[in-house]
């Protein structure tokens, strides 16, 4: 195997543990977890596991994070009658359910949606206080709040789904079930439920930036592998020192499809992708029975999908006897 | 094994067996696999029945193995005409007591009758199933809950063929029989009873959905969709018709979500019982519009009203007759019909075979037509 193209990291750096900054002499005493080395983390990453810094935001987080697994967990297994097996078996067909429509927006029984609420509140203390973690951290570290930011938009889109849509409908009830295979089910019966979804242009929006952010994080992670031998991989050097790396990949994608991105707008573009990707989505799903209730009317209002053009085709129905070779 | 010099001059000439190896074994494997799909043709070719206008992606895919493959019950129909009607003939209400339903049929074809519904229905027990181990004197009793049954469901046979014309013969004259749901079985496959409530310990729809049945089609979706459409016949569309429709989850009649999720139980069942797929009666990126469903659409709901009205005037009124063991398992209730009960997987029973051309008494509730 040539080494440039092994899918695994090729060094490993192992030796005294790295324990990192600690500018204002208070951010070790909260770090825990002694430092130790794994030579199968090092094969996708850094081989150092640990230190990790919890801080209050860290241990609130855990626990509430926890907490609502736990109550979501026991209310599956609760249902099964507290059969293990049954709970393997049935697993993926098991959820956590909203309360019914007929309790609105006020605080239904335990059984029919009150540990749904519980388990919700927990869970958004949960990615509230992380997401805090993720500004204090990175304040900590002089860096950019660019991480709290993207995931801000990642809670935005949930906030959107079990909280600020709910309240706008009037009911809890349109809430996303904590399930499997529910949740699915939710998805499909959201769209079928507001003429499809298809037709909303935030629900289009959010899967362009979707897609478009494998295929960006696809483009740049192979144009980097494949300047790794001309020292590509140090992006960073390369961005204020242009090497022949950078030269080579930017003509590769101008000579293929006539514009390339730069050493550091590249992370711009993954950036903007992936963060608008729940962005856009989030938009469309507080649109949707707030303002849209039918996308495919609405549509074809706003002359976004077409109508067919003359009679609808029955003449083109297939014959059933034909078909299952009865009849010449 | 081999000689000396046969190990000697290996290790003197070194040569990379490997990659000329992978290379002639992936070209021979690919002219195996070319020269097998060829000669002995692709396994899962399919074939697709067009639904809609071209290029609109309107149709449904079987594999041809199970496409050109007869439905087996199809060899069991037997052909066995009407005996012509003379004028002086006996009636079976003349010879025999207690004859309800079937008084104003000939002696000969009221037999004939009889000894087809024992092939259909009982054909392990024969008569005996209906009418008792007794002499042929006391066939006239009702002591048997089979016989009482029976009678109804002649009454439900004759009904369908009349008055759901529309749905039965929608595509040319097909009709039922009872063998169009027993198959020589004493009841039929794939009836229903209500399973509700799945889970335990939980209220309101967490209650109905989410579990493994065959009610929801081994999805997780509501399991209490037949009971709500096809016997209490809530009302199934969840869409609004205009794009801006103001209302509450729950509060006059606007659906929530969860009311799509039965809805969409419901239209999984009628698929998986024909099987076909969505495109069968609507076009997909509207399900709602009623000037995009296909023609399939109208038969079909047709059939829904039919189903409720199966349910609710002839099989759930039997509950009493029957005995305990013929009732649901949770709910001690009758045994229902749906789509599969007759469909048995294909879009039309029996692949659309003719089975009431020999039963111009099943075809009618008034004086069979004989056709002189």
């Amino acid at each position: 195997m040539i080494e440039y193209q092994n899918i695994f990291n090729q060094v490993q750096v192992q030796g005294q543990p790295e324990w990192g900054m600690d500018d204002d002499g208070t951010l070790a005493a909260e770090r825990g977890f002694a430092p130790r080395f794994n030579k199968l983390v090092g094969w996708v990453g850094n081989a150092q596991l640990g230190p990790i810094h919890l801080g209050w935001t860290g241990v609130v987080s855990l626990v509430s994070f926890i907490l609502a697994l736990n109550i979501v967990g026991m209310n599956m297994l609760a249902q099964v009658n507290y059969s293990i097996p049954e709970f393997l078996r049935q697993g993926f067909w098991l959820a956590l359910e909203p309360p019914g429509p007929e309790h609105g927006l006020s605080i239904p029984p335990l059984n029919d949606g009150g540990w749904f609420i519980i388990a919700s509140f927990f869970l958004l203390v949960s990615v509230m206080t992380w997401l805090a973690r993720t500004w204090i951290l990175a304040a900590n570290h002089k860096m950019g709040k660019h991480i709290f930011w993207a995931f801000a938009s990642a809670i935005w889109l949930m906030l959107v789904l079990n909280l600020f849509r709910p309240i706008l409908m009037g009911s809890w009830s349109e809430a996303v079930p904590y399930g499997i295979f529910p949740h699915l089910d939710w998805t499909t019966a959201f769209s079928i439920r507001y003429g499809n979804l298809y037709y909303n242009p935030f629900h289009c929006l959010s899967i362009v930036f979707l897609y478009g952010s494998t295929l960006l994080f696809a483009m740049h992670g192979a144009t980097i592998l494949a300047v790794t031998r001309y020292g590509g991989d140090r992006e960073l050097e390369q961005i204020v020192d242009r090497g022949t790396a950078t030269e080579r990949a930017a003509l590769f994608w101008r000579w293929t499809m006539g514009f390339n991105a730069t050493m550091e707008g590249i992370h711009r573009w993954a950036w903007w992708f992936a963060v608008l990707t729940p962005i856009t989505g989030g938009i469309g799903i507080l649109l949707t029975g707030t303002v849209v209730d039918n996308w495919f009317i609405w549509a074809q209002e706003h002359n976004f999908a077409p109508a067919y053009d003359g009679s609808y085709g029955y003449e083109a129905y297939g014959s059933y006897e034909a078909f299952i070779g009865k009849e010449e | 094994m081999f000689p000396k010099w046969f190990g000697e001059w290996n290790r003197r000439n070194p040569k990379n067996i490997y990659a000329p190896a992978i290379f002639v074994g992936a070209v021979g494997g690919a002219v195996f696999v070319a020269a097998a799909l060829i000669t002995l043709g692709q396994p899962f070719s399919t074939e697709s029945l067009q639904t809609g206008t071209r290029g609109t992606g309107m149709s449904i895919t079987e594999f041809d193995s199970d496409r050109v493959v007869p439905d087996p019950d199809i060899a069991e129909l037997i052909e066995d005409p009407p005996f012509p009607i003379e004028t002086d003939d006996p009636l079976a209400s003349d010879i025999y007591e207690n004859v309800q339903v079937l008084g104003d049929l000939t002696e000969s074809n009221f037999n004939r009758l009889m000894a087809a519904m024992t092939r259909w229905v009982a054909p392990e027990e024969g008569c005996a199933y209906c009418h008792g181990d007794g002499d042929i004197e006391t066939y006239g009793e009702d002591t048997l809950y089979t016989k009482v049954v029976s009678r109804r469901m002649i009454e439900m046979t004759q009904n369908i063929n009349e008055n759901w014309d529309g749905h039965v013969n929608a595509n040319g004259q097909v009709g039922v029989t009872c063998m169009t749901c027993h198959r020589g079985q004493n009841v039929p496959s794939d009836i229903w009873f209500k399973l509700t409530p799945v889970n335990e310990r939980v209220a309101g729809w967490a209650a109905v959905q989410n579990r493994a049945t065959p009610l929801s089609s081994f999805t997780s979706l509501p399991s209490d969709a037949l009971q709500a459409y096809l016997v209490d016949g809530e009302t199934i569309g969840v869409h609004d018709l205009e794009s801006r429709v103001a209302g509450i989850p729950g509060e006059d009649g606007y659906p929530g979500i969860q009311h799509a999720e039965r809805t969409y139980a419901l239209m999984n069942y009628i698929a998986n019982s024909l099987g076909v797929n969505c495109v069968f009666c609507h076009n997909s990126r509207a399900f709602y519009d009623g000037a995009e469903v296909t023609p399939q659409w109208g038969t079909e709901t047709l059939g829904i009203s039919m189903v409720q009205e199966l349910n609710n005037d002839y099989l759930i009124p039997l509950k009493d007759t029957y005995p305990p063991e013929r009732l649901g398992p949770v709910h001690q209730d009758a045994p229902k019909a749906a789509c599969r009960t007759c469909h048995k997987g294909y879009q039309q029973p029996l692949q659309g075979t003719n089975v009431i051309k020999d039963w111009p008494e099943l075809a009618t509730t008034g004086t069979p037509d004989y056709g002189n």
